[in-house]
């Protein structure tokens, strides 16, 4: 050895977790819902999660090539948010609808802000709060689960072409001999007729809605995994599903008539996917742990809030939005006590 | 987060990080290092003033001599580490980048390097200051990282009460594992320092810490404590940086050195067990401080272990003697968290370097750094307690003010946990580093 050629800064060791460490392990951890639904919902499924996912990793290439920026493929955040948002869509969505979701959430959710870890909301959520907006019928338009040709044909809807209505589901379900099937989730279930789905059906996913909501038992153990593996941040989930508890509880507790049971609201709707692989996305949650709890129980708090005495039948989504647009304020108030400061600074 | 304490199996401090440690050469005994034909020994080899060359060109020094004496009180004198002729007191690199004064000495090859020049003093009834004045005779400075002259680091501010000395074992870096061996072989030596320096800083009781990965230096100090219970030891959790004086304060005692204090404040003095070795080993025989133990490690190096170098042998020799492989490219002195890569091999080992570590090529090899994602990684794993997250995005606009005055940034030790845990590579400490010195430049120059 002559001389010593290279001159870093220490530290000269490193864990060894990078990006794409990180988001290959939060794609992976999702890969058994979407076979789930899959299973459930059969080619409309499949079609619907590689459509989406595509749309995203082209809209992040796209965007690559026209800003002159590195390849960002390979860090594996478009992929998750193709996923998320597939999994968020009505199983039936049409295709080309799919398409738009995942352009939208990419340009508009990540690209405009100048990309990974500068956007302010959710992309999956910006992308779907954009289909919600331009597709309202499509969007609670829902799919019969089990139906028996579910491998050989599409749903109808799924292969609808742009701008023109898609055809009718539930007549589609009576063809497949799906009698049960009324076309509404155990949310709008309960809003409008006040009927509560059981527990049971919640967990397994024996119910109607998006394509990756339905088991909450599944969402609950890829989540766990994550959790396990210290890919997402526990204390968000916890916080969420907590508060949701809570307050639900409450509510129960006032007016049991009125209400339905902490366990339902726990585990109907997007509730599970939302607290475990939404509300968890780091670029768009507080950093500080009194913010991180805060920034949980604010969702959980707005859900309940939302679903109860808003116009819609789910609350997740906006929840999720509006803590987002809250977790830099979250983080400003609740800057951590330094090592040896007697008194709060803030 | 802190566990409840009956679930605590060790003490520790929050945050803090598992880097793997790498620790292999704490099995292998200390041996001794072969002299250098030539020894280059900087002045200034400790905090404070550089000490004053009292040797002339073409002199001939015997080892242990004084060949530089103290400049007042804090500083230390330098004992020439070979007995040999002076040839030069020039400029030569140093381990900051700057060029420094040094002697160079042209060790004799033949002599048997025996210590020839002893000055003992009667240590019985001395104590405070008087003790400390003999101790800097001794020329003994901090051997973990900051080389603060020990004397000088007993001796508390006026006013202060030190009701513990905590004696540093943790030794948390990766790789180094010279404090290890020297609490293995050298019990005996640690436990008179500790002795003399309670009596200079007048501490009751003296603690001392050690990683719990460490049990045979545990069991060799326990071996060794004196009977009265004045000193005692302390297991503490295996994890990074539980060495650093704030962190192990904390763990041991339970109390935060208040921001911008001195930890005399909270009645603490700390001191590193290596130095403290030294001091109980050189001060009742008289001896000036001549060389010290190292560890030379790292994946690039074929014959890692703990040495005792002469003070002043060039990192060239160093490297060559243990076998530096062909790919190595980075020399790092000190451990591979808080230890600064070198920019020349002809810097010579000092009283503050513990360790000595090659890396090869691949092991240096960049990685490809992302923007921040916000995971909130690096909070975690602040032992400060700071915000690396804000403070990086700040770094990366240049709004170093808002850094100091809303983030603390003056209170981050640099310790680089926040750049091991980020998984986008972002420098923190580096920024962090860099936002420091521009503030400073910014505020000698208003
Ligand atoms: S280097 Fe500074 S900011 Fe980073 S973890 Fe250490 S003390 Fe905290
Ligand atoms: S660890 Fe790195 S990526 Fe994560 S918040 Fe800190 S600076 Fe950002």
């Amino acid at each position: 050895m002559t001389q010593p050629i290279e001159l870093r800064a220490a530290p000269h060791q490193h864990s060894g977790r990078d990006v794409p460490t990180i988001m290959r392990n939060v794609v992976y951890s999702m890969l058994p819902i979407c076979v789930f639904s899959i299973w459930q919902y059969g080619l409309s499924s499949a079609a619907l999660i590689f459509v989406v996912t595509l749309s995203c990793l082209a809209a992040e290439r796209i965007n690559n090539h026209f800003s002159g920026s590195v390849n960002t493929l390979s860090d594996w955040s478009a992929a998750i948010t193709g996923i998320i948002l597939a999994l968020t869509l009505p199983p039936a969505f049409p295709l080309w609808m799919g398409a738009v979701a995942g352009f939208s959430a990419i340009w508009l959710g990540k690209s405009i802000f100048g990309g990974l870890g500068q956007n302010p909301f959710n992309p999956a959520l910006i992308g779907r709060a954009f289909v919600q907006a331009a597709f309202p019928t499509a969007i609670s338009t829902w799919a019969p689960a089990f139906a028996p040709h579910r491998f050989s044909e599409f749903i109808p809807s799924s292969l609808a072409a742009p701008f023109m209505s898609p055809p009718d589901i539930v007549l589609w379900a009576k063809q497949q001999g799906v009698d049960a099937f009324t076309g509404a989730t155990p949310l709008a279930r309960w809003k409008f007729e006040n009927i509560s789905a059981s527990s049971m059906d919640l967990l397994t996913g024996n119910v109607t809605a998006s394509a990756g909501e339905t088991s909450a038992i599944l969402i609950l153990l890829c989540g766990l995994y994550l959790a396990f593996r210290k890919f997402l941040d526990w204390r968000i989930p916890v916080a969420v599903l907590g508060s949701v508890v809570l307050v639900a509880w409450v509510f129960h507790f006032a007016q049991p008539a009125r209400y339905p049971t902490p366990t339902f609201v726990l585990l109907s709707g997007g509730l599970m996917l939302g607290a475990w692989f939404m509300a968890t996305d780091m670029a768009t949650s507080p950093v500080t742990p009194r913010g991180i709890w805060l920034y949980g129980a604010l969702i959980g708090i707005l859900t309940v809030v939302i679903r109860y005495f808003g116009g819609l039948t789910e609350g997740v989504m906006y929840a999720i939005l509006i803590a987002n647009a809250a977790a830099p304020l979250l983080d400003q108030f609740s800057q951590p006590r330094v090592f040896g400061n007697e008194r709060d600074k803030s | 987060m802190r566990l409840p304490s009956f679930l605590q199996r060790t003490a520790t401090f929050d945050h803090g990080i598992h880097p793997v440690y790498h620790k292999e050469t704490g099995c292998l005994p200390i041996r001794r290092f072969p002299y250098a034909p030539k020894l280059f020994v900087p002045l200034s080899q400790h905090i404070g003033k550089p000490a004053i060359a009292a040797v002339k060109v073409g002199q001939e020094v015997l080892r242990g001599e004084i060949i530089a004496t103290a400049d007042g009180f804090l500083s230390l004198p330098i004992h020439a580490p070979a007995t040999g002729v002076v040839e030069a007191i020039s400029p030569i690199a140093s381990d900051s980048g700057k060029m420094e004064m040094a002697i160079t000495i042209r060790v004799y090859e033949a002599d048997s390097q025996e210590i020839k020049v002893r000055n003992p003093h009667e240590l019985e009834g001395l104590k405070g200051k008087d003790l400390a004045l003999i101790m800097q005779e001794v020329g003994v400075a901090g051997k973990g990282g900051a080389v603060f002259p020990t004397h000088a680091k007993l001796v508390p501010p006026s006013g202060a009460v030190i009701d513990t000395l905590l004696v540093n074992g943790a030794e948390c870096e990766p790789f180094l594992t010279c404090d290890h061996r020297i609490m293995l072989e050298r019990a005996h030596d640690v436990l008179t320092g500790i002795k003399y320096a309670r009596r200079v800083c007048g501490a009751p009781r003296a603690i001392i810490g050690i990683e719990d990965n460490k049990p045979d230096a545990i069991a060799a100090l326990q071996a060794a404590l004196p009977d009265d219970g004045t000193v005692s030891i302390k297991v503490l959790e295996t994890k990074y940086p539980q060495g650093a004086a704030e962190t192990m304060t904390y763990a041991i005692l339970g109390r935060e050195v208040p921001v911008g204090k001195r930890s005399s404040a909270i009645g603490v003095i700390m001191n590193n067990v290596m130095t403290l070795a030294y001091m109980g080993r050189l001060l009742p025989l008289g001896e000036g401080m001549t060389e010290r133990v190292v560890t030379i490690a790292g994946p690039a190096v074929a014959r890692p272990g703990n040495y005792i170098v002469p003070l002043g042998t060039p990192l060239r020799f160093l490297l060559e003697w243990v076998g530096a492989r062909s790919n190595a490219s980075e020399v790092i002195l000190g451990g591979p968290m808080m230890g600064a890569a070198v920019s020349s091999l002809d810097v010579p080992i000092t009283k503050g370097v513990c360790g000595v570590l090659a890396f090869g090529k691949t092991e240096v090899e960049p990685q490809r750094s992302y923007p921040c994602i916000h995971c909130g990684e690096c909070l975690s794993a602040c032992p400060k307690k700071l915000n690396p997250t804000q403070m990086g995005l700040l770094a990366a606009k240049r709004e170093f003010e808002v850094m100091a005055d809303r983030f603390s940034l003056g209170e981050c030790f640099e310790c680089g946990c926040c750049s091991y845990v980020c998984p986008s590579h972002i420098p923190l400490v580096q920024q962090f580093r860099i936002a420091k010195s521009f503030l400073k430049d910014k505020a000698r120059s208003a």
